[in-house]
């Protein structure tokens, strides 16, 4: 039993080292867009238009790494959209509650507030849909309806917005560029960074991949396969905590429309860089690629003059279901 | 049944009845609203709210009832439920949509109940007593007015929609209707889905695109707030004016500290169904008679009205 344990993460470890065209895939569509976009526009690869697409890209990519681990271990999550709001929306309150006591270390308070609810909500995920025994799909779209009611009763249907005295001190968190490159880009880096050292060099990585390629097998391996999928959950959440972090400064508010939809986008970037939906194999880089693409092609949507405003959302379409087929067949 | 389960059955039996003889001596009015979704339906629960709190403490007479529908099933569910349950002496609805709602609020009518429509309209005009709506065209062209006489006559601007119905397509008609004749030329439209962050986007790739833009209009509010931190960002002097429509606070706010770049608002309010729900009291209980059309207008907003538009303890 432990042998087979012994070599999958060995096939693991050198599909980890490895090059092949799945995980070049992702980055070649992201080339190929950005000449394509450089043709339709010159403006295009300004370093303006470059840094906020990537800037913009940070929410689905720190989201997404969450949900590299989460699909590859066999689950789903769909709530995520709805957690950001939610989390959202319970930093901004707390923060405006304490920020007359404690001024704007009110902020750091919120972020530690945001991890904790978020890691919480990724337990409860988590817990339904392995303890539960409840179809991850079916389990997260209860908590996606849960999570939106109750931002929208937070909110009573309007906005959360962040104290006056916190809004400028904030703002440089989404704002704010260390030697030129934005924070929430390196934020982006310093997650995705953390979470491929941990899907493929430890052993929970391993056990996680495992899990997802046959959950049986794993069992009789001696893998906790309960542990391993709650465990991803929980890292979602977390990472949901995350984009909940870099978002509140941007907009400084909460509305029951925030966040709508992400779980979709996240799905997307994360097949979109390689990573089945079926589980077994997680490509965290891919989905960082896979979340710029995505936000580069809404981009290049409005920098573009040929496409009537109906058709948008139709060639955003196709230009992802091309990008699919020239991954599967340049294989 | 137990025998305890039988009296406590019997005595909240004969509790309801009670209270449907005590409701007999009253007129009810139902008001029949979506549920708050978003910033402007939020509004609506809000002013729906309100109102019936005033009216029942106005008139003895008269009992408001406010139902919320989180869907336009939900809302056929909800009004079937209220007729079968108490007499409707009048109903207030702001359907969710024309299509499913037209045939239920029909046979209500049947019944003999006084229909008011609120916002969108049913399929048959037929069957409102009250139709009281706001002007989206105007919205837009009111808007489109102000810049062509703040700017001269001439510059570039552009436009950020919401989502394809007919409420978007009418203030985007106004919209343009209202720069005819003038040199102010569209730059762009694309839609924005009435979400703010959308509308921060794209916003941004507006600036990215277009290198002069005299003035932003974002069709609603919401939006208008993605827009100025776009704006905001990316330090441009070139934007003369960012402008929206609708009426939320935070911009009733802007307007009446006479914010340079947001000097204006054009109102499209919620608070719309507390004027429905006034006439349909007053028809009940002084005979008023408010039968017809009702269409409010959408006056320019600025510096010397804007606090009749303000709402402070509203969500919208």
């Amino acid at each position: 039993m432990a042998d087979i344990a012994a070599t999958t993460a060995r096939a693991r470890r050198k599909q980890g080292t490895k090059l092949n065209w799945t995980e070049l895939g992702p980055f070649l569509a992201l080339a190929v867009l950005l000449v394509v976009g450089f043709l339709v526009n010159p403006d295009f690869l300004s370093v303006n238009n470059i840094t906020n697409v990537v800037t913009r890209s940070a929410f689905v990519i720190v989201i997404g790494v969450g949900a590299t681990f989460v699909i590859s271990s066999g689950g789903l999550d769909l709530s995520v959209g709805s957690m950001a709001a939610f989390v959202t929306g319970v930093m901004i309150l707390f923060m405006n509650t304490v920020v007359h006591d404690i001024g704007s270390n009110a902020i750091a308070a919120g972020m530690v507030l945001a991890l904790v609810v978020g890691a919480f909500c990724g337990l409860g995920n988590g817990l339904i849909v392995t303890v539960g025994g409840i179809e991850p799909f079916i389990a997260t779209l209860g908590t996606m309806g849960i999570f939106r009611a109750l931002i929208t009763y937070l909110s009573n249907g309007g906005t959360i917005p962040i104290d006056h005295s916190l809004r400028d001190v904030y703002r440089p968190v989404y704002f704010g560029a260390v030697l030129g490159v934005p924070i929430p880009v390196i934020v982006s880096l310093v997650v995705a960074a953390a979470a491929s050292v941990l899907l493929y060099r430890t052993k929970y990585g391993r056990s996680c991949a495992a899990v997802g390629a046959n959950e049986e097998v794993a069992r009789y391996s001696g893998i906790p396969v309960i542990k391993t999928r709650v465990i991803a959950y929980v890292i979602q959440g977390l990472c949901v905590a995350v984009a909940a972090i870099c978002y509140v400064p941007r907009l400084g508010a909460a509305t029951p429309t925030t966040g709508l939809l992400w779980e979709l986008q996240v799905i997307t970037a994360v097949v979109i860089g390689g990573t089945p939906l079926r589980g077994g194999k997680g490509h965290i880089w891919g989905t960082v690629a896979g979340a710029v693409i995505l936000e580069l092609i809404a981009n290049l949507m409005v920098l573009s003059d040929f496409v009537s405003e109906y058709l948008v959302a139709a060639v955003q379409g196709v230009i992802i279901i091309i990008a699919m087929l020239i991954q599967r067949f340049s294989k | 049944m137990s025998k305890t389960k039988l009296i406590a059955a019997t005595l909240v039996g004969s509790l309801l009845a009670a209270g449907a003889a005590l409701a007999e001596d009253k007129k009810t009015i139902v008001v029949s609203i979506p549920a708050a979704d978003h910033g402007w339906t939020a509004g609506v629960v809000y002013h729906a709210n309100a109102a019936a709190k005033e009216v029942n403490a106005a008139f003895p007479n008269i009992n408001v009832v406010v139902k919320t529908s989180p869907s336009a099933a939900a809302q056929v569910s909800a009004l079937e439920d209220l007729s079968a349950k108490r007499k409707m002496d009048a109903l207030v609805i702001l359907p969710y949509s024309s299509e499913e709602l037209t045939g239920p609020v029909k046979s209500i009518k049947e019944a003999g109940t006084f229909i008011t429509v609120v916002d969108r309209g049913l399929n048959d005009s037929a069957i409102q007593d009250l139709y009281l709506a706001g002007d989206n065209i105007a919205v837009g062209k009111t808007t489109a007015k102000f810049l062509v006489d703040k700017l001269g006559g001439k510059g570039k601007v552009v436009v950020l929609r919401g989502i394809p119905t007919v409420i978007d397509d009418e203030r985007i008609q106004g919209f343009k209707d209202g720069l005819a004749g003038s040199n102010i030329k569209i730059l762009d439209i694309q839609y924005a889905n009435w979400n703010r962050d959308d509308a921060f986007k794209l916003m941004q790739d507006y600036l990215a695109k277009y290198p002069q833009i005299d003035a932003v209009w974002a069709n609603d509010d919401d939006m208008l707030l993605g827009v100025l931190e776009a704006v905001k960002q990316a330090k441009r002097t070139d934007i003369k004016f960012a402008l929206g429509g609708n009426g939320m606070k935070q911009i009733i706010e802007k307007v009446m500290a006479n914010d340079p770049m947001t000097p204006i608002e054009t109102p499209y309010p919620p608070s719309m169904i507390k004027t429905a729900i006034y006439m349909t009291a007053a028809a009940l209980n002084g005979q008023a008679p408010i039968r017809g059309t009702v269409k409010l207008g959408a006056p320019l907003i600025t510096q010397a009205n804007a606090k009749d538009y303000f709402f402070p303890n509203s969500p919208f």
